[in-house]
Protein backbone atom coordinates (compact mmCIF):
# COMPACT_ATOMS: atom_id res chain seq x y z
CA UNK A 1 0.00 0.00 0.00
CA UNK A 2 2.92 2.21 0.04
CA UNK A 3 2.30 5.27 -1.53
CA UNK A 4 -1.23 4.68 -1.92
CA UNK A 5 -4.48 5.88 -0.70
CA UNK A 6 -6.47 3.41 1.63
CA UNK A 7 -10.05 2.76 0.22
CA UNK A 8 -12.31 4.57 1.45
CA UNK A 9 -15.55 3.03 3.46
CA UNK A 10 -17.50 2.21 0.27
CA UNK A 11 -14.91 0.74 -0.92
CA UNK A 12 -14.01 -1.82 1.17
CA UNK A 13 -16.19 -5.25 0.36
CA UNK A 14 -18.70 -6.09 2.85
CA UNK A 15 -17.36 -7.82 5.61
CA UNK A 16 -14.42 -6.26 5.22
CA UNK A 17 -13.31 -9.35 3.03
CA UNK A 18 -9.87 -9.21 1.42
CA UNK A 19 -10.53 -10.69 -2.18
CA UNK A 20 -6.58 -11.19 -3.16
CA UNK A 21 -5.19 -14.35 -1.65
CA UNK A 22 -2.23 -14.29 0.41
CA UNK A 23 -1.52 -10.94 -0.96
CA UNK A 24 0.88 -10.27 2.80
CA UNK A 25 3.78 -11.05 -0.02
CA UNK A 26 3.37 -7.31 -0.88
CA UNK A 27 4.47 -6.56 2.65
CA UNK A 28 7.69 -8.70 2.47
CA UNK A 29 9.27 -9.31 6.31
CA UNK A 30 13.01 -9.57 4.88
CA UNK A 31 13.82 -6.16 6.95
CA UNK A 32 13.32 -7.37 10.29
CA UNK A 33 16.51 -9.53 9.90
CA UNK A 34 19.35 -8.44 12.18
CA UNK A 35 20.95 -11.84 11.61
CA UNK A 36 21.11 -13.68 8.21
CA UNK A 37 20.97 -17.23 7.58
CA UNK A 38 23.71 -18.82 5.01
CA UNK A 39 23.57 -21.82 3.65
CA UNK A 40 26.56 -23.74 2.77
CA UNK A 41 25.30 -25.96 -0.14
CA UNK A 42 28.77 -27.89 0.16
CA UNK A 43 27.91 -29.11 3.67
CA UNK A 44 24.18 -29.29 3.60
CA UNK A 45 22.70 -32.76 3.50
CA UNK A 46 19.64 -31.93 2.19
CA UNK A 47 17.43 -33.55 5.19
CA UNK A 48 14.86 -30.47 4.68
CA UNK A 49 14.71 -29.77 8.43
CA UNK A 50 15.17 -25.96 7.69
CA UNK A 51 12.16 -25.80 5.73
CA UNK A 52 9.85 -27.99 7.60
CA UNK A 53 10.96 -25.66 10.81
CA UNK A 54 10.92 -22.12 9.15
CA UNK A 55 7.75 -20.41 10.60
CA UNK A 56 7.70 -18.02 7.32
CA UNK A 57 7.95 -20.24 4.67
CA UNK A 58 11.31 -18.28 3.93
CA UNK A 59 13.17 -21.60 3.04
CA UNK A 60 12.61 -22.63 -0.86
CA UNK A 61 13.67 -26.06 -2.55
CA UNK A 62 15.52 -25.26 -5.59
CA UNK A 63 15.11 -28.11 -8.32
CA UNK A 64 18.27 -27.88 -9.67
CA UNK A 65 21.09 -30.41 -10.04
CA UNK A 66 23.77 -29.51 -7.52
CA UNK A 67 27.24 -31.38 -7.62
CA UNK A 68 29.79 -30.58 -4.42
CA UNK A 69 33.45 -30.28 -4.63
CA UNK A 70 33.91 -34.01 -3.47
CA UNK A 71 31.41 -34.93 -6.35
CA UNK A 72 28.51 -35.76 -4.94
CA UNK A 73 25.55 -34.82 -7.23
CA UNK A 74 22.10 -33.52 -5.68
CA UNK A 75 19.17 -33.37 -7.54
CA UNK A 76 18.08 -30.31 -5.22
CA UNK A 77 19.22 -27.70 -3.08
CA UNK A 78 17.45 -24.99 -0.29
CA UNK A 79 18.20 -21.93 -0.20
CA UNK A 80 16.75 -18.93 2.38
CA UNK A 81 14.39 -16.58 0.48
CA UNK A 82 15.74 -13.53 2.14
CA UNK A 83 12.58 -11.36 1.20
CA UNK A 84 10.71 -12.82 3.88
CA UNK A 85 13.23 -14.58 6.29
CA UNK A 86 13.23 -12.43 9.54
CA UNK A 87 16.38 -13.92 10.78
CA UNK A 88 14.95 -16.14 13.97
CA UNK A 89 17.65 -18.74 13.52
CA UNK A 90 15.85 -21.76 14.59
CA UNK A 91 17.02 -23.09 10.87
CA UNK A 92 20.52 -22.35 12.01
CA UNK A 93 19.54 -24.10 15.31
CA UNK A 94 18.21 -27.29 13.76
CA UNK A 95 20.73 -27.93 10.74
CA UNK A 96 21.89 -31.61 12.05
CA UNK A 97 25.32 -30.83 9.89
CA UNK A 98 25.68 -26.84 11.39
CA UNK A 99 25.32 -26.07 7.63
CA UNK A 100 24.06 -22.88 8.33
CA UNK A 101 26.19 -19.94 9.46
CA UNK A 102 24.05 -16.83 11.39
CA UNK A 103 25.93 -13.49 10.54
CA UNK A 104 24.91 -9.90 11.86
CA UNK A 105 23.56 -7.71 9.04
CA UNK A 106 25.50 -4.63 8.40
CA UNK A 107 24.69 -1.59 6.60
CA UNK B 1 -12.89 -34.38 -7.04
CA UNK B 2 -14.21 -36.65 -4.45
CA UNK B 3 -12.11 -37.75 -2.26
CA UNK B 4 -12.27 -41.24 0.35
CA UNK B 5 -12.13 -40.57 3.69
CA UNK B 6 -8.92 -42.64 3.61
CA UNK B 7 -7.12 -41.68 0.79
CA UNK B 8 -4.64 -39.32 3.12
CA UNK B 9 -1.59 -40.65 2.65
CA UNK B 10 0.91 -41.48 5.67
CA UNK B 11 3.67 -38.92 6.30
CA UNK B 12 6.64 -40.40 6.88
CA UNK B 13 9.71 -38.35 6.66
CA UNK B 14 9.77 -34.34 5.87
CA UNK B 15 9.87 -35.61 1.78
CA UNK B 16 6.54 -36.70 1.89
CA UNK B 17 5.32 -33.58 2.91
CA UNK B 18 3.28 -31.31 0.10
CA UNK B 19 5.91 -28.05 -1.24
CA UNK B 20 2.89 -26.10 -1.74
CA UNK B 21 2.40 -23.52 1.06
CA UNK B 22 -0.95 -22.35 1.91
CA UNK B 23 -0.41 -19.62 4.14
CA UNK B 24 1.70 -16.59 2.71
CA UNK B 25 5.20 -15.49 4.14
CA UNK B 26 4.34 -11.66 5.18
CA UNK B 27 2.59 -12.22 8.10
CA UNK B 28 3.72 -10.27 11.19
CA UNK B 29 3.98 -13.80 13.68
CA UNK B 30 7.16 -12.13 15.69
CA UNK B 31 10.24 -14.07 14.24
CA UNK B 32 10.68 -17.70 15.62
CA UNK B 33 6.75 -17.57 16.38
CA UNK B 34 6.16 -21.81 16.17
CA UNK B 35 2.45 -20.53 15.31
CA UNK B 36 3.48 -19.91 11.85
CA UNK B 37 5.02 -23.31 11.84
CA UNK B 38 2.03 -25.22 12.79
CA UNK B 39 -0.24 -23.68 10.50
CA UNK B 40 1.81 -24.18 7.53
CA UNK B 41 1.75 -27.83 7.83
CA UNK B 42 -1.92 -27.61 9.05
CA UNK B 43 -2.74 -26.43 5.86
CA UNK B 44 -0.41 -28.76 3.91
CA UNK B 45 -2.06 -31.96 5.28
CA UNK B 46 -5.60 -29.91 4.74
CA UNK B 47 -4.87 -29.09 1.11
CA UNK B 48 -6.78 -26.34 -0.57
CA UNK B 49 -10.73 -27.69 -0.08
CA UNK B 50 -10.45 -26.00 3.16
CA UNK B 51 -11.94 -23.03 5.52
CA UNK B 52 -10.51 -21.99 8.39
CA UNK B 53 -12.58 -19.92 11.07
CA UNK B 54 -9.57 -18.32 13.58
CA UNK B 55 -10.28 -16.77 16.57
CA UNK B 56 -9.49 -13.45 17.84
CA UNK B 57 -5.27 -14.02 18.93
CA UNK B 58 -1.64 -13.88 17.77
CA UNK B 59 -2.47 -15.94 14.67
CA UNK B 60 -5.56 -14.11 13.38
CA UNK B 61 -3.91 -10.49 14.31
CA UNK B 62 -0.57 -11.55 11.88
CA UNK B 63 -1.96 -13.03 9.41
CA UNK B 64 -4.92 -10.99 8.48
CA UNK B 65 -3.11 -6.94 8.93
CA UNK B 66 -5.51 -5.34 6.57
CA UNK B 67 -6.01 -5.14 3.54
CA UNK B 68 -3.61 -8.05 3.82
CA UNK B 69 -3.95 -11.57 4.30
CA UNK B 70 -1.48 -14.52 4.40
CA UNK B 71 -4.61 -17.03 4.07
CA UNK B 72 -4.18 -18.69 0.24
CA UNK B 73 -7.42 -20.76 0.90
CA UNK B 74 -11.15 -19.25 2.51
CA UNK B 75 -10.83 -18.09 6.05
CA UNK B 76 -13.03 -16.09 8.26
CA UNK B 77 -12.85 -14.65 11.93
CA UNK B 78 -15.39 -13.43 13.66
CA UNK B 79 -14.64 -12.80 17.22
CA UNK B 80 -12.30 -14.43 20.24
CA UNK B 81 -15.26 -16.67 22.10
CA UNK B 82 -16.81 -17.75 18.79
CA UNK B 83 -14.64 -19.62 16.34
CA UNK B 84 -16.24 -23.33 16.98
CA UNK B 85 -19.41 -21.70 16.66
CA UNK B 86 -18.77 -19.79 13.11
CA UNK B 87 -17.40 -23.58 12.01
CA UNK B 88 -20.40 -25.28 13.49
CA UNK B 89 -22.18 -23.34 11.03
CA UNK B 90 -19.55 -23.12 8.15
CA UNK B 91 -20.39 -27.19 8.51
CA UNK B 92 -23.90 -27.26 8.70
CA UNK B 93 -24.13 -25.28 5.89
CA UNK B 94 -21.70 -27.09 3.63
CA UNK B 95 -24.30 -30.39 4.47
CA UNK B 96 -27.62 -28.27 3.39
CA UNK B 97 -25.61 -26.77 0.41
CA UNK B 98 -25.08 -29.98 -0.59
CA UNK B 99 -28.25 -31.93 0.34
CA UNK B 100 -29.64 -29.83 -2.12
CA UNK B 101 -27.39 -30.03 -5.04
CA UNK B 102 -25.64 -26.24 -4.84
CA UNK B 103 -22.57 -27.53 -3.92
CA UNK B 104 -21.14 -31.48 -5.46
CA UNK B 105 -22.36 -34.04 -2.34
CA UNK B 106 -18.77 -35.75 -3.31
CA UNK B 107 -16.60 -32.62 -2.90
CA UNK B 108 -14.59 -32.85 0.44
CA UNK B 109 -14.58 -29.62 2.08
CA UNK B 110 -12.31 -29.50 5.49
CA UNK B 111 -13.74 -27.03 7.83
CA UNK B 112 -11.03 -26.46 10.75
CA UNK B 113 -11.12 -24.21 13.49
CA UNK B 114 -7.89 -22.64 14.83
CA UNK B 115 -7.80 -20.65 18.14
CA UNK B 116 -5.51 -19.96 20.63
CA UNK B 117 -5.13 -21.46 24.58
CA UNK B 118 -7.19 -18.09 25.98
CA UNK B 119 -9.96 -18.95 22.92
CA UNK B 120 -9.87 -22.29 23.93
CA UNK B 121 -9.54 -22.78 27.60
CA UNK B 122 -11.07 -20.10 28.80
CA UNK B 123 -13.70 -17.32 26.76
CA UNK B 124 -14.15 -20.23 23.72
CA UNK B 125 -15.09 -23.16 25.81
CA UNK B 126 -18.33 -22.97 25.88
CA UNK B 127 -18.78 -22.82 22.10
CA UNK B 128 -16.26 -25.63 22.01
CA UNK B 129 -18.16 -27.90 24.15
CA UNK B 130 -21.02 -26.92 22.14
CA UNK B 131 -19.66 -28.20 18.74
CA UNK B 132 -18.31 -31.26 20.80
CA UNK B 133 -21.73 -32.37 21.67
CA UNK B 134 -23.42 -31.39 18.38
CA UNK B 135 -21.04 -33.59 16.76
CA UNK B 136 -20.06 -31.28 13.74
CA UNK B 137 -17.34 -32.67 11.29
CA UNK B 138 -14.99 -29.59 12.34
CA UNK B 139 -11.22 -30.38 12.97
CA UNK B 140 -10.56 -28.00 16.48
CA UNK B 141 -6.96 -27.14 16.42
CA UNK B 142 -5.60 -25.00 19.79
CA UNK B 143 -2.22 -23.75 19.31
CA UNK B 144 -1.10 -23.37 23.21
CA UNK B 145 1.32 -20.29 23.88
CA UNK B 146 0.41 -20.84 27.10
CA UNK B 147 -0.74 -16.97 27.46
CA UNK B 148 -3.09 -14.17 25.88
CA UNK B 149 0.02 -13.61 23.86
CA UNK B 150 -1.45 -10.43 21.68
CA UNK B 151 -2.96 -8.70 24.19
CA UNK B 152 0.65 -8.91 26.03
CA UNK B 153 1.25 -11.89 27.96
CA UNK B 154 -1.69 -12.31 30.17
CA UNK B 155 -2.61 -15.40 32.31
CA UNK B 156 -5.15 -18.11 30.66
CA UNK B 157 -6.07 -21.16 32.25
CA UNK B 158 -3.21 -23.08 30.13
CA UNK B 159 -0.98 -20.76 31.78
CA UNK B 160 1.80 -23.74 33.72
CA UNK B 161 1.89 -23.46 37.38
CA UNK B 162 4.39 -20.68 38.45
CA UNK B 163 4.73 -19.09 35.14
CA UNK B 164 5.43 -15.27 34.83
CA UNK B 165 2.74 -13.31 33.21
CA UNK B 166 1.66 -9.67 32.93
CA UNK B 167 -1.38 -10.51 35.32
CA UNK B 168 0.59 -13.10 37.38
CA UNK B 169 3.54 -10.97 38.17
CA UNK B 170 6.85 -12.17 40.22
CA UNK B 171 7.09 -10.10 43.62
CA UNK B 172 7.51 -10.17 47.09
CA UNK B 173 3.81 -11.87 47.43
CA UNK B 174 3.12 -13.60 43.82
CA UNK B 175 5.58 -15.82 42.43
CA UNK B 176 3.65 -16.39 38.55
CA UNK B 177 0.80 -18.45 38.61
CA UNK B 178 -0.49 -19.98 41.64
CA UNK B 179 -2.73 -22.28 39.57
CA UNK B 180 -2.21 -25.65 37.38
CA UNK B 181 -2.76 -26.14 33.58
CA UNK B 182 -6.32 -27.08 32.96
CA UNK B 183 -5.94 -30.68 31.60
CA UNK B 184 -8.12 -28.95 28.28
CA UNK B 185 -7.35 -32.11 26.05
CA UNK B 186 -9.26 -34.69 28.46
CA UNK B 187 -12.08 -32.42 29.42
CA UNK B 188 -12.84 -32.62 25.45
CA UNK B 189 -11.80 -36.05 25.23
CA UNK B 190 -14.64 -36.52 28.26
CA UNK B 191 -16.99 -35.38 25.38
CA UNK B 192 -16.16 -38.49 23.64
CA UNK B 193 -15.68 -37.81 20.25
CA UNK B 194 -13.88 -39.36 17.58
CA UNK B 195 -10.40 -38.25 17.68
CA UNK B 196 -8.23 -36.08 20.47
CA UNK B 197 -4.59 -35.68 20.45
CA UNK B 198 -1.62 -33.84 21.43
CA UNK B 199 0.84 -32.55 19.57
CA UNK B 200 4.16 -31.12 19.58
CA UNK B 201 5.66 -29.26 16.19
CA UNK B 202 9.45 -30.46 17.49
CA UNK B 203 7.86 -33.85 16.32
CA UNK B 204 6.58 -32.84 13.15
CA UNK B 205 5.84 -36.16 11.58
CA UNK B 206 3.58 -37.36 14.50
CA UNK B 207 1.86 -33.51 14.49
CA UNK B 208 0.96 -33.59 10.40
CA UNK B 209 -0.26 -37.33 10.83
CA UNK B 210 -2.41 -36.31 13.44
CA UNK B 211 -3.78 -33.46 11.40
CA UNK B 212 -4.34 -35.94 8.72
CA UNK B 213 -6.55 -38.80 11.57
CA UNK B 214 -8.25 -35.18 12.81
CA UNK B 215 -9.32 -34.56 9.49
CA UNK B 216 -10.31 -37.85 8.12
CA UNK B 217 -12.41 -39.10 11.20
CA UNK B 218 -16.63 -38.86 10.71
CA UNK B 219 -17.19 -35.94 13.42
CA UNK B 220 -15.25 -33.83 15.38
CA UNK B 221 -11.91 -33.79 16.30
CA UNK B 222 -9.42 -31.96 18.68
CA UNK B 223 -5.78 -31.37 18.52
CA UNK B 224 -3.68 -29.88 21.26
CA UNK B 225 -0.59 -28.72 19.97
CA UNK B 226 2.17 -26.52 21.78
CA UNK B 227 3.47 -23.57 20.74
CA UNK B 228 6.51 -22.17 22.08
CA UNK B 229 6.22 -18.33 21.80
CA UNK B 230 9.84 -16.50 22.26
CA UNK B 231 7.99 -12.95 23.02
CA UNK B 232 5.99 -14.35 26.22
CA UNK B 233 8.02 -17.29 27.02
CA UNK B 234 11.45 -15.38 27.19
CA UNK B 235 13.82 -16.60 25.37
CA UNK B 236 16.01 -16.34 21.78
CA UNK B 237 13.69 -17.34 19.01
CA UNK B 238 16.59 -19.50 17.66
CA UNK B 239 15.60 -22.05 20.45
CA UNK B 240 11.85 -22.32 19.87
CA UNK B 241 12.11 -25.78 18.87
CA UNK B 242 14.82 -27.17 21.51
CA UNK B 243 12.16 -25.63 24.23
CA UNK B 244 9.67 -27.43 22.46
CA UNK B 245 11.16 -30.96 21.98
CA UNK B 246 12.82 -30.26 25.81
CA UNK B 247 8.68 -30.49 26.54
CA UNK B 248 8.67 -33.88 25.75
CA UNK B 249 11.95 -35.02 26.88
CA UNK B 250 10.99 -33.88 30.35
CA UNK B 251 7.72 -35.16 29.89
CA UNK B 252 5.76 -31.71 30.61
CA UNK B 253 4.21 -32.27 27.65
CA UNK B 254 3.60 -35.55 26.80
CA UNK B 255 2.11 -36.31 23.12
CA UNK B 256 -0.58 -38.54 22.96
CA UNK B 257 -3.97 -39.76 21.05
CA UNK B 258 -7.60 -41.15 21.25
CA UNK B 259 -8.69 -42.71 18.56
CA UNK B 260 -12.29 -43.80 18.91
CA UNK B 261 -11.61 -44.98 22.80
CA UNK B 262 -8.28 -46.23 21.90
CA UNK B 263 -5.28 -44.10 24.21
CA UNK B 264 -1.85 -44.49 23.25
CA UNK B 265 1.39 -42.51 23.78
CA UNK B 266 2.45 -41.73 20.07
CA UNK B 267 5.67 -40.51 21.19
CA UNK B 268 7.33 -42.81 23.98
CA UNK B 269 10.29 -41.28 25.89
CA UNK B 270 12.35 -44.44 27.43
CA UNK B 271 14.39 -41.78 29.37
CA UNK B 272 13.26 -38.29 31.01
CA UNK B 273 15.08 -35.50 31.54
CA UNK B 274 14.63 -33.59 34.83
CA UNK B 275 12.01 -30.28 34.02
CA UNK B 276 14.57 -27.84 35.17
CA UNK B 277 16.19 -28.49 31.16
CA UNK B 278 12.72 -27.05 30.07
CA UNK B 279 12.55 -24.27 32.55
CA UNK B 280 15.44 -23.16 32.72
CA UNK B 281 15.76 -22.16 28.97
CA UNK B 282 12.70 -19.76 29.63
CA UNK B 283 12.99 -16.33 31.29
CA UNK B 284 9.23 -16.44 32.17
CA UNK B 285 10.36 -19.49 34.99
CA UNK B 286 13.36 -17.55 35.85
CA UNK B 287 12.40 -16.63 39.06
CA UNK B 288 11.70 -20.68 40.39
CA UNK B 289 13.77 -21.82 43.12
CA UNK B 290 15.04 -24.94 43.23
CA UNK B 291 12.22 -26.31 45.86
CA UNK B 292 9.50 -24.75 42.96
CA UNK B 293 11.13 -26.50 40.76
CA UNK B 294 11.37 -29.46 42.85
CA UNK B 295 7.71 -29.10 43.04
CA UNK B 296 7.03 -29.18 39.35
CA UNK B 297 8.82 -32.38 38.75
CA UNK B 298 6.84 -34.24 41.21
CA UNK B 299 3.74 -33.28 39.54
CA UNK B 300 5.46 -34.14 36.32
CA UNK B 301 6.35 -37.66 38.21
CA UNK B 302 2.52 -37.88 38.61
CA UNK B 303 1.71 -37.09 35.72
CA UNK B 304 3.73 -39.97 33.71
CA UNK B 305 2.86 -42.62 36.66
CA UNK B 306 -0.96 -41.49 35.76
CA UNK B 307 0.13 -42.00 32.20
CA UNK B 308 1.65 -45.27 32.21
CA UNK B 309 -0.56 -46.57 34.77
CA UNK B 310 -3.56 -45.53 32.34
CA UNK B 311 -1.67 -48.02 29.71
CA UNK B 312 -0.83 -50.91 31.75
CA UNK B 313 3.47 -50.36 30.60
CA UNK B 314 6.55 -47.62 31.02
CA UNK B 315 5.94 -45.73 28.20
CA UNK B 316 7.42 -42.38 30.02
CA UNK B 317 10.49 -43.76 31.71
CA UNK B 318 12.23 -42.78 34.25
CA UNK B 319 14.21 -39.47 35.21
CA UNK B 320 18.11 -39.96 33.84
CA UNK B 321 19.15 -36.19 34.02
C1 LIG C 1 -14.62 -10.61 23.77
C2 LIG C 1 -13.21 -10.17 23.64
N1 LIG C 1 -12.49 -9.94 24.76
C3 LIG C 1 -11.21 -9.55 24.66
C4 LIG C 1 -10.62 -9.36 23.44
C5 LIG C 1 -9.20 -8.91 23.35
N2 LIG C 1 -8.31 -9.98 22.94
C6 LIG C 1 -7.94 -10.14 21.65
S1 LIG C 1 -6.88 -11.41 21.40
C7 LIG C 1 -6.83 -11.72 23.05
C8 LIG C 1 -5.93 -12.80 23.60
C9 LIG C 1 -5.86 -14.03 22.80
O1 LIG C 1 -5.22 -15.02 23.54
P1 LIG C 1 -5.14 -16.48 23.00
O2 LIG C 1 -6.46 -17.01 22.67
O3 LIG C 1 -4.33 -17.29 23.96
O4 LIG C 1 -4.34 -16.31 21.60
P2 LIG C 1 -2.84 -15.77 21.41
O5 LIG C 1 -2.93 -14.29 21.21
O6 LIG C 1 -2.04 -16.13 22.60
O7 LIG C 1 -2.37 -16.43 20.17
C10 LIG C 1 -7.68 -10.86 23.77
C11 LIG C 1 -7.84 -10.84 25.23
C12 LIG C 1 -11.40 -9.60 22.29
N3 LIG C 1 -10.90 -9.48 21.05
N4 LIG C 1 -12.70 -10.00 22.42
S1 LIG D 1 16.21 -17.62 10.08
FE1 LIG D 1 14.11 -18.17 10.64
S2 LIG D 1 12.86 -17.07 9.12
FE2 LIG D 1 14.94 -17.13 8.31
S3 LIG D 1 14.97 -18.95 7.02
FE3 LIG D 1 15.76 -19.54 9.04
S4 LIG D 1 13.96 -20.34 10.10
FE4 LIG D 1 13.19 -19.15 8.35
S1 LIG E 1 18.69 -28.35 7.73
FE1 LIG E 1 20.84 -28.09 7.05
S2 LIG E 1 21.34 -30.02 6.04
FE2 LIG E 1 19.12 -29.98 6.24
S3 LIG E 1 18.42 -29.14 4.28
FE3 LIG E 1 18.62 -27.42 5.71
S4 LIG E 1 20.69 -26.62 5.39
FE4 LIG E 1 20.60 -28.64 4.46
S1 LIG F 1 3.67 -13.04 20.92
FE1 LIG F 1 4.24 -15.19 20.86
S2 LIG F 1 2.51 -16.29 19.92
FE2 LIG F 1 2.28 -14.10 19.46
S3 LIG F 1 3.27 -13.83 17.46
FE3 LIG F 1 4.82 -13.36 19.02
S4 LIG F 1 5.88 -15.31 19.37
FE4 LIG F 1 3.96 -15.78 18.30
MG1 LIG G 1 -2.31 -17.78 23.80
Amino acid sequence: MQGKQLPKWNEIPPGGAILEPGNSVKRPTGDWRTFRPIIDKEKCVRCLLCWVYCPDAAIKIIDEPYRTASGKEWKFSVEVDYTFCKGCGICVEECPVKAIEFVEEVK
Amino acid sequence: MSQSATSRPVYRSPFDLPREEYLAPGHSLCAGCVAGMIVRHLLKVAGPNTIVVTATGCVEVSTTLYPYTSWRIPWIHVAFENAASVASGIEAAIKVLQRKGVIDPNKRINVIALAGDGGTYDIGFQALSGLLERGHKVLYVLYDNEAYMNTGIQRSGGTPLFAWTTTTPVGKVWKGKWQQKKPIAEIVAAHRIPYVATANPAYFIDMVNKFRKGLEVDGPAFIHVIQPCPTGWRFDPRYSIKVAKLATETAMWINWEIENGEFRVTVPVPKRKHVKHYLRMQGRFRHLTDKEIEEIQRFIDREVEYINKRLGKEVIGPLVE
